[in-house]
């Protein structure tokens, strides 16, 4: 009782990356506050996910396996979260910022009356004093997050209601095996005995999954790109910058919302988190909902012409002056004195 | 065969151009200093809805928004693009609403309005990000629910089907009435307003409106009814006022901090040629680059 759970996202069979990194970060919140870890596996293949989850430090696979539970539809997954967590009573439980955790979270939160809160950048155990009230919470989850647009951070709390519930973004949590021998318990429980036929209302009638083929959450050197580049026409250089360093192109939400970029380039709170050895970032202002996606990069150039930009105070170099001007002479300088 | 459509708006403050003059000095974010605007994605979701409408003349869309007296103002908008009736959703008691005591109000009101083949809204709204309130909402009522929808490609007796643009390519789905849809910002963009609602609909207000505005043409309003923006309390939803508001919420703001960066030594370069080429050097020596 009282555990912590981990909501496992399985696409074929496969455990994916962001479950991974809350196992992680599950694994330490379980050790500091002296309970198991548990995730649930609800797919239409489950063979291999002990495998993949155990090395994380998984005390306990929940296990739900039937073939009408993949792809992913709202109300079955709902169901069994609803129900095993009314049996279980968890204190946390964590599941990925995707479209399947935004989608399921709010939901099973709402059926069981407690909170959640969206896209943490970050999860910590803390206590909190309630003066009025006179009452101390030990071990509460301070959900971290940025807010208001990313122009603040917000430190929420859930004292009287669990479990304590929270969406994490993929990449944001680092993913580390605890023990490739760590062994957990598995449960095999009955789908029927937790959903009903009506929770199949939902069908899928057709389905395209295209492997992403940008790949900014692993790239080593990123340039970036805000809302003062000015126009899709000049995030060309961008990208041929990119082209000459062997680099992705990454955009800031403000550049992604002008349609100067892709959805799949957004960097930040609201897309993807990046830890690059190099960050090139080009017109962007710095928003706290875009450097909580990039400040662990390495090295940070601040291309902006504007010196007062705060992204400059975490950059290494910054160079002020007009990104049409500046990239040129990058371009430049590296074709002539590389191979 | 026409349908009763809920959509669902909130007015935001436009947190996407946050100026230097909407920061105050503390570094706090001076809210007065932000326009209000019908959250973005909710517009998507008025689209959708007035698409319906063109395909199944007859249709009736209205627009529900909880917050405060001002609000009212993204009903007349809403009015002025095509929707038929708003409905305010105003209190005390809602105030400092998380997102479950929020769609705790809005089910209430929906539940008032009773009659409703579909519930649309926008996926998220800018000022909190968080997607919630679609799911939590339908999850309230006891109906599905379809996220990150792109288009509603068929709305039959009893019946709807969804494309929805998921992270890496698309689904389409089918599934019951009624049901909450809620709508990305990669659906169709809202139409424009149109004069003749313009004209039609610039005086419809809430009765709180017409009495701090001290208008005292009250004649239209009773000539025109359609100039009447419904206003609801509480009590007129049949709400439990403890599951409402800052009581109703789970979660609590412990603390709201302005982030100070861990600042860094920087490098300051005008951007010579000299300067440029230095730093490079400085990259492909370091194997930073190349």
């Amino acid at each position: 009782m009282n555990n912590i759970f981990v909501y496992l996202e399985i696409e074929e069979g496969r455990v994916a990356e962001v479950s991974q990194e809350l196992l992680t970060k599950g694994r330490s919140l379980a050790t500091q506050l002296n309970c198991r870890l548990e995730a649930i596996a609800a797919a239409a293949q489950t063979e291999g996910v002990a495998e993949q989850v155990f090395p994380y430090g998984v005390d306990r696979l929940h296990i739900f396996r039937d073939d009408r539970l993949s792809p992913y539809t709202t109300l079955p997954h709902t169901s069994i979260l609803v129900e095993l967590f009314k049996q279980e009573q968890p204190q946390i439980c964590l599941m990925g910022a995707t479209i399947i955790g935004r989608d399921l979270g709010p939901r099973v939160s709402s059926a069981l009356g407690s909170g959640l809160t969206a896209d943490c950048t970050s999860l910590e155990i803390g206590d909190h004093e309630e003066k009025k009230a006179g009452k101390v919470y030990e071990n509460l989850l301070y959900q971290i997050r940025p807010a208001f647009g990313g122009n603040i951070v917000a430190w929420i709390i859930n004292p009287d209601h669990r479990p304590q519930m929270a969406t994490v973004r993929e990449g944001v949590m680092k993913k580390e095996i605890l023990d490739p021998y760590y062994k957990g318990e598995v449960v095999e429980h009955q789908v029927a005995d937790f959903v009903s036929e009506e929770d199949y209302v939902v069908a899928i009638i057709d389905r395209h999954i295209e492997k992403s083929k940008v790949n900014i959450k692993n790239a080593p050197i990123i340039v970036s790109g805000g809302y003062g580049v000015g126009s899709k026409e000049n995030f060309d250089l961008l990208y041929q910058l990119a082209d000459v360093l062997g680099a992705e192109v990454g955009a800031s939400r403000a550049a992604v919302d002008a349609g100067y970029a892709g959805h799949e380039r957004q960097i930040g709170q609201t897309g993807v988190t990046v830890r690059p050895k190099l960050y090139i970032a080009c017109g962007i202002s710095g928003q706290i909902q875009h450097i909580a996606g990039m400040q662990e990069s390495s090295l940070i150039i601040s291309i902006n012409n504007d010196p007062n930009a705060p992204i400059n105070t975490i950059a290494d170099y910054v160079i002020t002056g007009d990104i049409e001007t500046v990239i040129p002479k990058m371009i430049k300088y590296y074709r002539k004195n590389t191979k | 065969m026409a349908f009763n459509i809920i959509v669902l708006a909130k007015q935001v403050p436009d947190t996407r151009n946050v100026g230097k003059d909407a920061m105050k000095a503390d570094g706090t974010v001076n809210r007065a200093a932000l326009p209000a605007i019908f959250n973005p994605e909710d517009l998507n979701a008025l689209e959708q809805a007035l698409q319906i409408k063109d395909r199944h003349p007859g249709s009736k869309i209205t627009l529900l928004t909880m917050g405060p007296g001002r609000a009212a103002e993204i009903l007349r908008e809403g009015l002025f693009r095509g929707a038929d009736d708003g409905v305010l959703l105003t209190d005390r008691a809602f105030a400092g609403a998380d997102t479950l005591a929020t769609s705790y109000a809005l089910s209430m009101a929906v539940r008032k309005l009773a009659d409703y083949d579909l519930i649309i809204s926008g996926r998220q709204a800018i000022d909190g990000d968080t997607a919630q309130v679609g799911p939590q909402i339908a999850e309230k009522l006891g109906i599905p629910q379809i996220t990150y929808a792109e288009a509603i490609e068929e709305v039959a007796p009893g019946h709807i089907r969804v494309k929805r643009r998921l992270e890496h390519g698309v689904e389409v789905v089918e599934c019951p009435l009624p049901a909450v849809i809620t709508v990305n910002s990669s659906a169709a963009t809202c139409r424009p307003r149109n004069a003749k609602l313009l004209q039609q609909y610039k005086h419809a207000k809430t009765i709180t409106e017409r009495q701090v505005e001290h208008i005292d043409y009250i004649d239209i309003y009773s000539s025109r009814p359609y100039l009447n923006l419904t206003e609801w309390s509480v009590a007129d939803v049949d709400a439990d006022p403890q599951q409402c508001g800052l009581s109703g919420s789970p979660t609590k703001v412990k603390k709201i901090e302005n982030v100070v960066f861990q600042a860094k030594e920087s490098k300051q370069l005008s951007g010579s040629d000299a300067e440029i080429d230095d730093m490079m050097r400085e990259l492909i020596e370091n194997h930073t680059i190349g």
